[in-house]
């Protein structure tokens, strides 16, 4: 058995996503494949950007190594996410991972256009979905260097 | 018999590395994970520009499909590359790693800051380094979507 990782800082990651069986789904595998990984929901645009600049009960949000992000979502897509994401200074060093359903090119070029980190094609197929984010996890949290928190104590 | 997608578009990677050894390396790397792969290398900044604007020797340059940019190269270095490449408008597009041996917090935080889309560090073992390049292969070449070619 592991030990519990002691002083170890968790990997956060914030999923804005309206789907609730994508998100559980995704929580599973994370669990299963990086168990230093905290998954954070938003179910909208709105509330992403809230998490984000930590509003109202987000007040003690941490800052998300990570955001995971989908496109079509109600109240405030996730196009205007990620204009607003990459336009704050303090934000646009976040990476950002479009994972969006969408096949569409113009959805891919805007979201390159805005700076997405990079665009991944979210498949139907729960088995394929399980596979991307076991690449998500295998590349972006485990080869890449990500920006150190800014705002974290050292 | 299975046919070899000759109709098949070769995957456009644009190398700027300065080091014989590493630009071999990836050369290898590449060609055990993806064949379709076609590396094309410009040996300092200057060089880089060159290849991305077709400008004097490389008129007949492709457009990248990916840029895997060192940041200490000799004449313009891979932080004023990369700035030129997410300044303008059209090569802003084109998915740009870095792919360096620095790992200082400045260079990670710098090149994110200015629009990198990720940052590799570059091990210095052989065998780390070809794990790398093939987890390169795998994620931005096999699972990400690039943006269509948009021929200017």
């Amino acid at each position: 058995m592991e030990e519990a990782t002691g002083n170890k800082r968790f990997v956060e990651v914030l999923l804005v996503e309206d789907n609730p069986a994508d998100a559980r789904l995704a929580q599973e595998v994370f669990r299963d494949v990086n168990s230093s990984v905290r998954l954070h929901f938003a179910s909208d645009g709105l509330i992403a950007m809230e998490f984000l600049k930590r509003e109202g009960i987000y007040a003690d949000a941490p800052r998300p190594d990570l955001i995971l992000l989908d496109l079509n979502m109600p109240k405030m897509d996730g196009r205007a996410v990620l204009a607003r994401i990459k336009e704050d200074e303090n934000l646009k060093i976040i990476p950002t991972v479009v994972l969006s359903s969408s096949e569409a090119d113009a959805d891919v070029l805007i979201s390159y256009q805005l700076r997405a980190n990079c665009y991944l094609r979210k498949p139907a197929q729960w088995d394929e979905f399980d596979h991307i984010i076991r690449s998500i996890n295998a590349f972006w949290l485990s080869k890449i260097r990500l920006p150190k928190q800014l705002d974290a104590p050292a | 018999m299975i046919l070899i997608g000759e109709d098949r578009m070769p995957i456009e990677v644009l190398l700027v590395e300065d080091s014989p050894g590493d630009v071999r390396l990836t050369q290898e790397a590449f060609r055990d994970a993806n064949p379709t792969v076609h590396l094309n290398v410009a040996i300092d900044g200057v060089d880089a520009v060159a290849f991305l604007r077709r400008k004097g020797a490389h008129a007949d340059a492709p457009r990248p499909d990916l840029i895997l940019l060192d940041l200490n190269l000799p004449k313009m270095d891979g932080r004023e590359v990369l700035a030129h490449i997410k300044e303008d408008d059209s090569l802003k597009l084109i998915p740009t790693v870095i792919l360096t041996t620095s790992d200082a917090e400045a260079d990670i935080v710098k090149s994110y800051q200015l629009q990198a889309n990720c940052y590799l560090t570059k091990p210095v073992q052989l065998e780390e380094f070809e794990v790398l390049v093939k987890s390169i292969n795998d994620f931005w070449l096999k699972r990400v979507k690039l943006p269509q070619q948009m021929q200017l």
